[in-house]
């Protein structure tokens, strides 16, 4: 199978679809085993280990964070949230068709809601995907939000 | 119609023995006169003093309500000024860190000071002659705060011109602070980069409680820790299983009732505890290859182990921070309003032991108490269910009774089953002291 742009494209665009409609299962199934979710704290931070990240999750913690959202005691989610992308065309940064690694760039503005309260966020999501056994899945996603080093209240779903 | 404002005997009757008026949440004159009063009277938690290395560096935060500059004078020392220029008000700097080299320069009318507040020159100054400048508060320069004490690394300051030392206000709690640093080899702890900022619409006070708060982690968090050791479960490991840090971390949140109340209370003067005194939550973590090592070189091995067996959980520090010894973790939690606080959670590095240490330390930061952190929505969630549920006039009181006993003496030092609310209700009995303590009685003329 060659990846073409359009193919890199409608995978950013339907990883947001299924963020926005919950459909969790089908999400990690997009991941590749030792990927990791970074949500930097820091404005161009460079070491997600050593200092504090937002986010930092492999799959472990990202089946953990999904599965708790549908736990019959997970309280801070009774009503539950809902959340929404707006994403603009993501740009290519890399193609490297013979090593099947691809890189986007992709700006979108993120809300979420729950109860009375909605949020927005602005924020540049990086995908690092690689073509295996014929299918996109990512490698590695790092969201960097507008506003990082603001105060939040919680931000339960997954931008 | 103010209530509280000058009038210590009702401030005092919001604190009994088993129970306080909701009022100490939900108030906003309580909450005036806390900035007024409680955050003046105390030694309150300012940042540490490698967040300013070098001279002219400053960080910009806030005590009670009050701007401060936290600041590295030209002799070293380090400097808490009021952030505010005596001219006409104008905050000095609003960056939270930065470098003003030997003097700052107010961006307005440009007046300057040195670093340790005085005035150092007024442009066109002329137009003050024989205007009697000497004389007015303004030609004082910048104004310090009442007093400052750098503990180990740990800058405290008091507003108050007067009031408790240092060393009676903290006595032998300084303990905590002691086996955070000496977890160093060489004795020395470095902020690690920007801390968490997580915005709670909540009283400030919820967030000290719930540190000693033990019986809430099985329940609230079962949600988060729970669903961690099911699926772990699930993925075919049994408990005594080596786990990974992640689960290392999340998984004694789910620990019974008797662990917690195994582990022990201690509660000392003034309004400071710790949990965890037997045991905690951080006892087994795995060991990181070459830190015990580097210890036994730094201390030799008796004074090694004894530091590194004190696994003390969470201790709070009256009125507002608390810090986790065994991660190095630091989290103050800034009044913002009766019913918001903006909570911030620093780590720091153990200078010369491995950076394992420091990987760990913000892993546990991002996981626990993150506004993205799973555990931390588990909290958030109950703080503000709390704040809106004590608007309910059919009951007015909360309940802090947990293990009560009768004729409590907050002035000695406890150790106690590790699931009473003591520390909570030591908490209290430290806010009545310091709200009262330059409160004067208005005469009753009305
Ligand atoms: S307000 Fe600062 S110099 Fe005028
Ligand atoms: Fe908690």
């Amino acid at each position: 199978m060659t990846v073409t742009r359009d193919d890199l494209i409608d995978f950013i665009y339907a990883e947001a679809r299924m963020l926005d409609e919950g459909r969790y299962d089908e999400w990690l199934d997009l991941w590749l085993p030792d990927g990791h979710y970074w949500m930097p704290l820091d404005w161009k931070q460079e070491d997600p280990l050593h200092v504090t990240s937002l986010l930092y999750e492999d799959m472990f913690m990202l089946k953990l964070r999904v599965e708790r959202l549908n736990g019959a005691r997970t309280f801070s989610q009774k009503p539950k949230s809902r959340c929404h992308h707006v994403i603009q065309r993501p740009f290519v940064d890399e193609m490297d068709e013979a090593a099947g690694r691809f890189v986007t760039n992709t700006n979108m503005h993120y809300v979420e809601t729950r109860l009375d309260e909605q949020f927005l966020l602005a924020l540049t999501a990086t995908h690092e995907l690689k073509l295996v056994d014929g299918r996109l899945r990512i490698a590695n996603k790092r969201v960097d939000l507008l506003n990082c080093d603001a105060a939040f209240g919680n931000i339960q779903l997954l931008p | 119609m103010a209530r509280y404002t000058d009038n210590p005997a009702a401030v005092a009757a919001l604190v009994r023995g088993r129970e306080v008026h909701r009022d100490v949440y939900i108030d906003p004159e309580v909450y005036r006169l806390e900035m007024k009063h409680l955050f003046a009277n105390t030694w309150v938690f300012v940042g540490h003093d490698s967040q300013t290395p070098n001279k002219g560096d400053y960080f910009t935060t806030q005590i009670g309500d009050q701007p401060v500059i936290m600041v590295r004078h030209t002799d070293n020392e380090i400097k808490v000024l009021y952030n505010r220029c005596p001219h006409k008000g104008t905050k000095i700097a609003i960056d939270r860190t930065g470098n003003t080299g030997k003097f700052f320069r107010c961006p307005y009318h440009a007046w300057s000071f040195k670093t340790d507040g005085c005035l150092l020159a007024i442009p066109l100054k002329k137009g003050y002659e024989g205007t009697g400048l000497e004389q007015s508060e303004g030609a004082k320069g910048m104004k310090a705060v009442g007093a400052v004490h750098n503990y180990r690394g740990f800058v405290f300051a008091r507003l108050a011109e007067d009031g408790i030392s240092f060393d009676e206000f903290f006595g032998d709690a300084l303990s905590s602070l002691d086996n955070m640093v000496d977890r160093s080899p060489a004795g020395r702890l470095e902020v690690a980069g920007p801390p968490l900022r997580y915005m709670h619409q909540c009283n400030w006070k919820m967030l000290v409680e719930n540190q000693t708060d033990t019986c809430h982690p099985m329940v609230a968090h079962e949600s988060s820790a729970g669903t961690a050791v099911q699926i772990w479960k699930e993925l075919g490991y049994s408990e005594d299983d080596p786990k990974p840090p992640a689960m290392e971390i999340i998984a004694p949140f789910m620990s019974p009732y008797e662990f917690f109340e195994n582990m022990g209370i201690r509660t000392w003067p003034n309004g400071h505890g710790h949990t965890g005194v037997h045991h905690s939550i951080h006892s087994n973590y795995s060991a990181i290859p070459g830190y015990f090592e580097k210890m036994c070189e730094a201390y030799g091995e008796e004074k090694a182990k004894a530091i590194l067996d004190e696994n003390r959980h969470n201790t709070v520090y009256f009125p507002n921070i608390m810090i986790k010894g065994p991660i190095q973790q630091l989290r103050v939690f800034i009044p913002l309003a009766a019913d918001k606080t903006l909570v911030e959670s620093y780590i720091y590095r153990l200078v010369d032991a491995p950076d394992e240490l420091t990987a760990r330390t913000a892993m546990y930061n991002r996981m626990i108490n993150a506004p993205t952190s799973i555990v931390g929505h588990d909290d958030l969630e109950m703080y503000e269910r709390a704040q809106e549920g004590l608007l309910a006039d059919g009951m007015e009181w909360v309940n802090i009774q947990r293990l009560y006993e009768e004729d409590e003496d907050f002035d000695e030092e406890r150790v106690e089953n590790g699931t009473t609310e003591r520390q909570m209700r030591n908490q209290f009995n430290a806010w009545v002291k310091f709200m009262t303590a330059s409160m004067t009685e208005k005469e009753a003329a009305e």
